[in-house]
């Protein structure tokens, strides 16, 4: 027999990928993996080749945020897979459902030290939902089945499936795939009746409500049962930021981001709420500043998937465990069911009282006609061009902040980020995969200049693999971020911030890595290049802008604040 | 305060890794730790007696875990707790006699012996273990190692009879 005429552990697990309905894999070959690229070729499966491993495995997490569906990335043994951990990490800080697939060297060289050899599975422990090492090809099929299945249910995550190279070689057979092998996972998907009935009494008897809506209610698909909740009961909503747009932000009941970049409304209605409904969200130090300090007057109804996100930050009066989309169905359908309706609580005064903090402090810029370009300006510009329609990745650090204020997000699924683990360079990668996944979207990356040079190089991956995205890199010649808390909380000694404005040359940088490369420095110059840049669609663009270095991002709550202190402006500090 | 958990996991590799794993992301202790099988094919049981003020967030991060089958928190009240100690002693000639005699109180058994020195094994509920180590104690402890702690839930609804010292573990 040859060997391409033997079914072995690869063929098996690119059919078992095929029968989980994976259309697109992204990844690095290298030794270990070595056999499983060779069935590639011969399966439907789209392989897209990243540059870093890390790319892949963001590619995989922009592929899975702006779907839903699972994101699949593939590494060889070693550097390939300890170049996934923080992939890995933030997949599983932001509950987004990936299958990593990894070569190991053969079983008989395991802790021999061998070449290229890691301990993938333990490393993985700690930064994946879970983690297996297949050690028989006839297992494959299961394995890879029961990790789709974790991935993609209960709190998503991600998962990473261990193959070493001889069992990759080992003849086998393949057979359909069952789930009877996980006896200690059941997600409890519906909340319990008593407390669903319990959480209507407090809402329905709430004089001043927020409803607290986290990334949860997106993975759940419960956004329009959400619309409908919100407005059945009449309550204010914010939207964290792995939330944007689960929510429509041109919705009257819209309050925006909460916490500590979080619009001034949103953080305050909190602090001040009678009852705060947590939806999917967990508590994150972002939101809630000092916790001690955090909605003080509230009783918590909160809404999680996951048990072990309910009381770790702050006691429930009423914990409900169950998906934020079947729990909303049961909530709005028990709402409706009632027989004696309460009256509701005035709550006019309340929404007096939201009315005038959104017209005391609303997001404030300055832009000043002859420049500095503001990152809030550029931003409201391609909003109002490209009428918000476009899913937005971003990177971390201030201009993400000003993503998420100043786009006014509408559906779910359009806003592509890294929200807990705050992964620099996260944004193109991370728009590549979204635009795989979507190509009739307009995908643009929203990214700075600190965090473009981690990743960029994923862009010769965007031209030669045909995935037109635009990335915006806003060039402030440093990291925007670090620098605004030196400024702030050191005295202004500036430490390790400055990446300069002369290198790289962008624009260059782009053309030679295959995209179109645009620059512009000057506000009145703002339209005409998101024009052009909006009529490239044969490739990608990258486009510089060029934007003030001292900004700083406001609203602020610094670290470990109460809430109660917001500061608008620097001078307040 | 000491808890004591009793926790069931699929036999498979890396199961103790993940709960050890676990307890140091989290920053919760462990105190002592016992595993072995269970009377059910591929099912392990891990007894832990973790130090924490309250046990709800272990309990759930231990339950996350894809392998974690059931996890139970052991009452004083309703479990069967036991340790096993070897101890060895300082025992010279003349004290030989008073030694042995206090260990037999604790049903403590000899299991070696020299000139200077003798070994017991001893078990019993963490209570009698550490009270027969007091009073083993003042002759000089020249070696000691203590067994994980192992539990099972009682059935009987009697409270557990008190210990004392020679009438009973």
């Amino acid at each position: 027999m040859t060997e391409a005429s033997k079914f072995t552990g690869s063929h098996s697990l690119l059919r078992s990928l095929e029968h989980e309905g994976v259309e697109i894999i992204f990844g690095v070959p290298g030794g270990a993996i070595l056999p499983a690229y060779d069935p590639l070729l011969d399966s439907p499966i789209r392989h897209v080749l990243a540059r870093h491993e890390q790319g892949a495995g963001h590619m995989a997490e922009g592929f899975a945020q702006a779907t839903g569906l699972v994101g699949v990335v593939m590494a060889t043994s070693g550097p390939g897979a300890t170049n996934l951990i923080t992939p890995l990490q933030n997949a599983l800080m932001d509950s987004t459902p990936i299958v990593a697939i990894t070569g190991q060297v053969p079983t008989s060289a395991i802790g021999s030290d061998a070449f290229q050899e890691a301990y993938t599975t333990g490393l993985a422990m700690h930064c994946t939902k879970h983690s297996y090492m297949a050690t028989d090809a006839d297992d494959i099929p299961n394995l890879i089945h029961e990790a789709f299945h974790l991935a993609a249910t209960g709190r998503p995550g991600p998962v990473l499936v261990d193959i070493p190279k001889d069992v990759l070689n080992q003849v086998t057979t393949w057979r359909e795939p069952h789930l009877h092998n996980l006896p200690g996972y059941k997600p409890t998907v519906s909340g319990h009746p008593m407390q669903i009935r319990a959480a209507i009494e407090l809402i329905e008897r709430s004089e001043r409500p927020v409803l607290y809506v986290g990334g949860g209610v997106i993975k759940a698909g419960g956004s329009d049962q959400l619309l409908a909740f919100a407005e059945a009961v009449n309550a204010p909503v914010v939207t964290t930021l792995m939330a944007r747009g689960a929510f429509p932000d041109d919705h009257p009941l819209a309050l925006g981001m909460p916490g500590m970049h979080g619009v001034y409304t949103a953080t305050t209605a909190i602090q001040k709420c009678d009852v705060l409904v947590s939806i999917g969200a967990r508590f994150d130090d972002r939101v809630t500043g000092n916790p001690d300090a955090f909605a003080p007057g509230a009783k918590i109804i909160h809404i999680d998937v996951d048990p072990a996100e309910i009381g770790k930050v702050r006691a429930a009066e009423v914990p409900i465990v169950g998906d934020a989309r079947s729990v909303l169905i049961d909530l709005l359908s028990t709402l409706q069911a009632r027989r004696d309706p309460v009256d509701h609580p005035a709550r006019d005064e309340w929404f007096a009282q939201i009315q005038s903090w959104k017209n005391q402090f609303p997001l404030a810029y300055e832009q000043p006609p002859d420049g500095p370009i503001k990152v809030q300006h550029f931003i409201e510009r391609l909003y109002a061009i490209t009428g918000g329609e476009a899913v937005i990745a971003a990177g971390v650090g201030q201009h993400q902040m000003w993503a998420s204020q100043f786009w006014g997000f509408r559906n779910p699924r359009s806003w592509v980020n890294s929200g807990g683990l705050g992964t620099m360079g996260f944004a193109v990668p991370a728009a590549v995969g979204a635009k795989t996944a979507r190509p009739d979207a307009l995908v643009i990356a929203l990214d700075g200049d600190g965090c473009f040079q981690m990743t960029m190089q994923e862009l010769i991956t965007a031209s030669t693999e045909d995935i037109p995205v635009k990335v915006v890199v806003f060039n402030n010649g440093g990291y925007g971020m670090v620098k605004q808390w030196q400024n702030l909380f050191y005295g202004g000694r500036l430490s390790a911030v400055d990446l300069g404005f002369t290198y790289p040359d962008y624009p260059k940088l782009a053309e030679a890595m295959g995209c179109v490369g645009l620059k512009v420095d000057h506000p009145t110059e703002i339209d005409p290049v998101i024009e052009k840049m909006l009529t490239v669609n044969d490739r990608p663009v990258v486009l510089e802008v060029v934007v003030d270095g001292d900004e700083m991002c406001f609203p602020m709550v610094p670290a470990g604040g109460s809430n109660d202190r917001i500061v608008m402006t620097r001078d307040e500090l | 305060m000491q808890h004591t958990l009793t926790v069931i996991v699929e036999d498979k590799p890396g199961v103790l890794a993940r709960i050890s794993a676990m307890f140091s992301n989290r920053g919760f202790n462990i105190h002592s730790l016992a595993v072995g099988p269970t009377h059910q094919d591929g099912r392990s049981r891990i007894t832990l007696v973790v130090d924490a003020p309250e046990l709800e967030q272990l309990k759930k991060q231990l339950n996350k875990l894809v392998n974690v089958i059931k996890v139970q928190e052991m009452e004083p009240a309703e479990a069967l707790e036991r340790e096993v100690m070897i101890i060895r002693v300082s025992a010279q000639p003349s004290t030989r006699g008073e030694v042995r005699d206090t260990a037999s109180l604790f049903d403590a058994r000899v299991i070696d012996i020299s000139s200077s020195a003798m070994t017991f094994e001893v078990a019993g509920t963490p209570q009698h273990l550490k009270t027969f180590l007091e009073h083993l104690g003042p002759y000089g402890v020249i070696d000691l190692v203590k067994s994980g702690r192992i539990a099972m839930k009682r059935e009987s609804e009697l409270t557990p009879a008190p210990v004392v010292v020679g009438v009973g573990k």
